[in-house]
This record gives structure tokens, sequence and C-alpha cells, in this order.
């Protein structure tokens, strides 16, 4: 699969086609376990004026500070109240450690590369855009997120702006 | 670079900072001896070893043309050294040899930066040549036999044997010693290592023998002692644990026999007389030079209870010592000791707060360099530019022992630069001008580093022509910056304008200045380290420039207050006071816009929680506290729900991720874990007052 060939050279094997599942809501979305350094329960968030609103502030994880950001949120979903089944999964994704805050943490699968099709070519969805691939596992549908689009994204700016 | 299987890279790393550091006392040296008009023996000793250095080291590292260039400038200081009275063209000299060090620093930083040295150094080598072959013409004097001994030993005599150094009549008390030594198999250029051996050695010995002789210029030589090791026999009044220390400092060494002998093994008898023939025609003064040569090598000896540490380890290290004493407070301030007695427990964590404390000092004291670097540096740049505007000027450096943070360090050698040009170019008049104003004809520039409270400052003064302000005055109202009526203008207001970007009243574009860049690169390059720059001047009599700079970056003192649920830090030295208010002194202007009146002035009041839009806040005036910030030009009253404490602390950057957001200089973890925004009073000040 062509989405995949720029991954395989830098995968190690023991994680290849592997991807952490989470919900939120009634869907299941499931990103590289490579980009996974940890999976922390939710923590006291401290607030940053001036911030996108699905960008939730920062936490401090032994020391180190890294910001968190809501993913129900950043998929314009109604916001929901945190509960022990709130997770924080921390990823590391060229240099900037980040947390996603989920409803829940689901599992680990392995999906190889023949089950993972492109998503549909009309873009009905908002939050389409973040997601390059739609994974099959038994009779279930896994959405594959893109994690550099979950980040990087000129929404921030302009959404930032639009708070001033 | 080679590719020998070895590990280059902490190798690597300690060749540039040791080059780095061995080429600044090179300039610095050589500046010196120019000032001075004359080679003082220790001096030339110096150059002679630091050459020596750069050369084994650099031929070690298989940078060539540094190799080689540091061992023609050898042979030319080795000509000096040898010659003492031989007549010196300073300034030709001195040119040459900086333009070499010019040459080392570039290739050096080439190499930093991952790319090769490649640049040819045949025209520096070719320029060394000539200038040692005239030297040698014009010594006519003597023989020339000790000039060409540097040369002629290792080439002329193809022997089996070299007696370096020194004969010495003390010889006989001392201890002789035997020395086998093999290298591990696959270790390469075993001849370099055999000379890192001997080398490490000359500083302790009397005289010193090895076979094979010719190390370092026959390759083939590294062949003999792979197969029948390396043999040095030498005597030393040094105690054989020295000896022993100084011999396994060489690395890849596999096995070491030292054995104490009464007699040299024949082999070196032989040669010993035969060397001595050639000793007797070394000039007296040579003699000498090499006696002091040791002495000069044991003063370096005691340096090396010093080492050098990456400043990331030190990063790391004071990180978590940022966590140990966020853990210790989280132990010992722990929610679950509440209403408990426990005299045991307490005692412990006292000392565990006086040690943690402690070793908060000392990790912060580790990271404090003196500013004497950056202040040396400037030597070479009064140097160049003196000649270059043919101006006559003494630059003295006081205080340069003061110390500062590393990171400040590093932000610090541009600024200075610039202002030391500006007091070069515009400062300084020219040589007439000077004599026409009953000025000594040598200007003099001095900068100064010294603590102040918290702060240090670094004075830049020059005895030049001074500030003009009447002529600054009338830029700045020809360019529309002028706000306040000109009478109320005081002078330092005056000369904060040559701050701002594009404001040069150079008339003309020098090389190093007038473009009206500078001072406003300056003072940015300033408040981003955290300090500030004041301008005193006496017109024609001279400028001084005032860099008030923190000692630290990483600690500040802060006031923690809390509004709603956050709490934030804001730095003491921004504010002026705190005080309780109600709503009967606010006055509004119907705008939104809140002033109170303070002792007949007026401020503007900004509240935390509307800036920030933080809920669960406290609105009524009278229940929060007023907190007055003011940085240099502006004043506030920040009003928040409470006042926490003061303490220190560690200032951490917010995350990359997040945009930069306007009034927050940073975060940090308070004692409990959790997470304060320390708050940038310019920030805030610029951004609501605009």
């Amino acid at each position: 699969m062509a989405v995949l060939t720029e991954f395989d050279e830098t995968v190690e094997d023991t994680q290849k086609g592997k991807f952490l599942t989470f919900t939120i809501g009634k869907e299941t979305y499931g990103f590289e376990i490579k980009y996974v350094t940890e999976i922390i329960g939710i923590q006291e968030i401290t607030e940053v004026p001036e911030l996108p609103i699905y960008v939730k502030g920062i936490i401090n994880l032994r020391g180190k500070i890294i910001p968190v950001m809501d993913v129900r949120l950043r998929f314009k979903k109604e916001p929901r109240e945190y509960n022990d089944r709130t997770c924080i999964v921390v990823i590391d994704i060229h240099d900037i450690s980040i947390g996603l805050i989920v409803d829940h943490v689901a599992e680990v699968v392995v999906i190889p590369p023949e089950n993972i099709v492109p998503p549909p070519a009309i873009k009905t969805g908002f939050h389409n855009r973040y997601i390059k691939g739609i994974g099959k596992v038994g009779n279930e549908v896994k959405l594959l997120l893109d994690c550099n689009k979950l980040l990087n994204d000129e929404e921030i700016n302009t959404l930032s702006n639009a708070v001033e | 670079m080679s590719n020998d299987g070895i590990s280059k890279e902490p190798m690597l790393e300690m060749y540039l900072f040791e080059g780095n550091l061995l080429v600044e006392q090179l300039e610095e040296i050589i500046i010196k001896c120019e000032k001075d008009k004359k080679f003082e023996m220790g001096d030339i000793n110096e150059i002679f070893r630091i050459m020596h250095t750069i050369k084994g080291s650099s031929a070690m590292m298989m940078f060539n043309q540094i190799g080689l260039l540091a061992h023609s400038l050898e042979d030319l200081f080795f000509f000096i050294r040898a010659n003492q009275n031989i007549e010196i063209d300073f300034v030709g000299l001195s040119d040459l040899v900086l333009s070499g060090i010019d040459f080392i620093k570039a290739e050096m930083n080439k190499i930093e930066k991952g790319s090769g040295a490649d640049a040819l150094a045949d025209e520096l080598i070719g320029e060394i040549k000539t200038m040692l072959e005239q030297m040698k013409i014009s010594y006519e004097g003597q023989n020339a036999a000790p000039a060409t001994l540097a040369n002629s030993t290792p080439d002329g005599q193809k022997a089996l044997y070299y007696i370096s150094s020194y004969q010495n009549p003390s010889a006989e008390k001392a201890t002789k010693y035997c020395v086998q030594a093999f290298f591990e198999d696959d270790c390469q250029m075993e001849n370099i290592r055999a000379y890192m051996l001997v080398n490490n050695l000359q500083e302790i010995v009397i005289e010193i023998h090895h076979i094979p002789a010719d190390i370092i210029d026959n390759a083939a030589s590294a062949d003999i002692i792979r197969e029948t090791g390396f043999t040095i026999c030498f005597s030393t009044l040094a105690p054989y644990g020295e000896i022993e220390s100084i011999l396994n400092q060489v690395a890849f060494v596999r096995k070491m026999e030292i054995n104490q002998v009464d007699d040299y093994p024949a082999e070196f008898k032989v040669l010993q007389s035969r060397r001595e023939i050639i000793l007797d025609e070394i000039p007296q003064e040579y003699q000498q030079t090499l006696t002091e040569t040791v002495e000069t090598g044991s003063t370096n000896n005691r340096q090396q209870n010093i080492i050098s540490v990456s400043v990331a380890k030190l990063d790391m290290l004071m990180d978590i010592v940022g966590e140990i004493v966020i853990s210790e407070a989280m132990v010992t301030k722990n929610p679950d000791l509440v209403g408990l007695q426990l005299e045991g427990f307490s005692k412990a964590a006292r000392q565990l707060r006086k040690l943690t404390d402690e070793l908060q000092d000392i990790v912060m004291s580790i990271r404090m360099v003196p500013v004497s670097m950056v202040f040396h540096k400037m030597n070479r740049i009064v140097r160049d530019m003196s000649k270059r505007l043919a101006k006559e000027v003494n630059l003295e450096i006081i205080g340069e022992t003061t110390e500062v943070d590393k990171n400040i360090i590093d932000h610090l050698s541009d600024p200075l630069m610039h202002l030391i040009r500006n007091a070069m170019d515009h400062g300084l008049e020219s040589k007439e001008d000077r004599i026409t104003a009953g000025k000594p004809s040598q200007g003099k520039i001095t900068l100064e580093a010294k603590n102040a409270g918290g702060d240090v400052l670094i004075i830049v003064r020059d005895d030049g022509r001074g500030l003009n302000r009447d002529k600054i005055l009338n830029k700045a109202r020809q360019r529309g910056l002028v706000h306040k009526p000109e009478s109320e203008l005081t002078d330092k207001e005056v000369f904060a304008y040559i701050m701002l970007a594009g404001f040069s009243t150079n008339e003309q574009v020098t090389e190093f200045s007038g473009r009206g860049v500078g001072m406003d690169v300056v003072a940015k390059n300033i408040e981003k380290i955290g300090g500030s720059i004041t301008i005193e001047s006496n017109f024609g009599k001279g400028t001084e420039i005032f860099v008030k700079i923190p000692l630290t970056l990483a600690i500040i003192d802060g006031i923690e207050v809390g509004v709603g649920k956050s709490r934030y830090t804001i730095p003491t030295i921004s504010i002026r006071e705190s005080f309780r208010s109600d709503d009967q002194e606010i006055i509004s202007d119907g705008d939104g816009n809140d002033m109170i009146m303070i002792r007949g002035q007026c401020y503007p009041v900004l509240r935390l929680h509307r800036m920030f839009k933080i809920k669960n806040a406290v609105t009524t005036i009278s229940d929060g506290m007023m907190v007055m910030i003011e940085t240099d030009s502006k004043a506030a009253c920040l009003f928040v729900d409470r006042l926490v404490g003061e303490q220190q602390v560690v200032v951490k950057a917010l995350p990359k991720y997040l945009k930069k957001v306007q009034g927050i200089a940073g975060c940090t973890i308070l004692g409990d874990g959790g997470i304060s925004l320390i708050l940038d009073a310019n920030g805030i000040l610029e951004g609501q007052l605009a």
C-alpha cells in the first residue's frame, strides 16, 4: 500500500503493522504504535491562555512539561466530562511530545497492509482529513489517523488568532 | 577522516574543544606579545607547545592541513626560540600567526558543523616558510645549526635512535626506567600513540630515549612497534606512581612493563655517546629554553583537576536536581502525613531538605563560567580594527573573573563585539583630533564586569568624543520619535534613541558600522537574555554603556499568585509593590478600561482573569490583591485573587508545540507537582497597553 511504504524502512519489525486503538464516541481510531511512548490516566491540567480550544493546556509528566490535546474537541465533537476511563496517550512525533486525551484506550491490533484501504475520495465528515487509511479487523473498521496532520495544521494559527 | 573503525565522536568532540581552547590561548598570547613588542621566553614556549599539541592531535584526527600549518608555525617558533636575539618583524609575524589562527578556527568550525576540513593551507604555509627563510637569512651570526636542527634531525638522519630532549647534570641522581609498551592489535597509528607516550613523559623526565626513534615522521615505525613493542628508557626524579599514572593516560595500551634499571640497555648507550656530540652544538640559550619548558610543563600539570563536561549533560543534571527538589517536597509535605507526630521523620526530612538545597546550589554553580573568555576575544577585534582605522587603542579589561551562567555567556559575545566596534569606530577620535582635544594620542577602551546584587554589570567605557545629544535629538525629531516635550527628556532617554532600529547618526557608512543596524540588535540580544542597556555619555569626554544581565536564566525569584484554580509566578524584579484596594478607588473610563490613582499617579488596572479568561476568579476588587508590575518605561497594576508566597523557581520553557503566548515567559513546576505559568511583565505591558 502506497500509504505505508514510506514507513516500512524505519519501523522496527516488532512494531510493524501494529496499531493502538482507542474510542471516541462510537468510532474506533488507531495510530501506529511507534509514535506512542506511554499511556497515563487523566491528571491535573494547567490551562494556558490564548490556545485553540482543543489544546487543553499543559501537564507535568515527571518533570517534563508537555501539552495535551483533547481529540474529541479536535474532531469538533461535543465535550464530555473526563472520568476514570479517560486516558492521555503520550505520543512522540518529530521531537514533539504531546498528550492526546481520548475516551478510552481499546487494544493493540495488528493490521496487515493488505487490510488497509485509503479513505473514500469524497470527504464527507469534518475530521476525514486526519484519516490516512481505513483498517479492517474482522468485521470491524478502524480509522487510522495521520499523526502529522493531527498536530500540525494551519487551523492552529487561524484558531489562535480567533481567540485573540 | 580516517575510517579505522574507532568511534571518532567522543575523540572528535575532545579535539574540537581542546583545539578551540588552544587557539584562543594562542591568539591571546600573540596579541599580548605584539602589544609588548617582544616575545618573552615563556610566551614562545607556550606558543610552541600549543602549536605542537595542535599538530599532534590534528595529525591523529587526520586533519592534515591543520597539522601541516601547525607544523610550519612550530618550525617558525622553533627558530625564534633557538635564536633569541634575532630581530623579528612583529607586525608581520603576528599577522601571519593570526591568519594561521583564523584558518584553523575556520576549519574547526567546518568540522564542528559536520563538513570536512577541506581548505588548503598551502598558501599560508608558503608564507610562513618564506618568513622563516627571511629570518634565517637575516640571522647571519653564529651558525645555522640550531635553526636547522628541527628539520634535519628527523629527515637527515635516518637513525634508529633519537634522543629528544635534555641532558642535565642532575641526571645522575635520577632513577632510570625502562618501559616496554605493546599496543592493542588493531588500534592503528601506533607511532602516533607511541609519540603521545613520549610526549606525556616529556614533562617529568630529565632525558628520554626510545626505539624506534623516528616515530612521527616515519610511518613504517608503526609496523616495528606493532611487532616488537615500543621501548622507552628515561631517567626522572618523579616518583614511580606519577610515572605510572602518566603512562596509563595513553589509550589502547595492551601491555606495559615498567622496570627500574641501573643502566640503559646496550643499544641505547651506543647512541647516547653519539648524540652528545650533536648536543654540544646547541647554543647556550637553547639549553635554557629546554629547562624552561620543563618548568612550564609542570605548571600545566596542575590544571588537570579540571574536566570538561558537555552542557547537555549539565542540563540533564539540572533537570534531575529540579525533580529531586520537587519529589522531596512531595514526600515531606505529603497530605498523608497531616496530623501525625513523627519526630524521627521530620528530623530526617530536614536533613534531606538541607542536602537537596546544597545539591541545587552546587549544580547551579557548575554552570557558572567566568567572562574572561568572551572578554579576551575583544582583544583581537581591537587589534584588527586599530590597524585598519589607524587609531591607537589600549583595551583594559577589569573583573574578568566575574562569573555568569553558561547560557548567558553564549549570548554575550555578539553584543559586546558590536559595542566594542562602535566604541572604536564612532567613539574614539582619530589620532590628530585627540591631540587637538588635548587627550593622549592613544585611545582607551575599558571593558569591566562586576557583580551588582543579583545581576552582573558589564561596562564598556571609551574616552572618545562622546555622544552628541543635540544631533541625536535632531535625528529623533526628524523621524518623529519624540513624544515628550524636549525639555523633559533626560540624557538617558535621549541616548536610548540610538538603540532603535535604523537609527544611525554616522553620516558615512564604514566597513564596520554606520548602517543603523547595530545598537538595536545589541539591545534586542541583551533583552533576549533578560538584560537591559543604559548609556551615559559626556560630550567630548567619552561614553559609558552599562549592560545589566542576570546571573542566570535558569532560576528566578518570583512571587506566586493565584487566580481561580490557576497559579502564576511573577518575577520579583518586575514587581514594585502589592496592596489591597477596593472598588471605590477604581476609576472606569467607560470603555471598560480601569485605572487606579496611587500617590498622585494614575496606573491602568489589568485584571488577570479577564486577560487570560480564567473561570471562577475573584471579581470584587476588595476581595483580591493588586500587584504593581513595572518595566523600564511602563507600569500597571495586575489584579489577582491572592498572593501565595515568594519562592525561587526553576524556569522551564513552554512546549515548542504551543505558539508563543503574549505575556507568558515560561512555566515552572511547583512543590506539589503542579505547574505555574511565569508571567512576563514586558509582554503583558506591551500587549495590553499598546
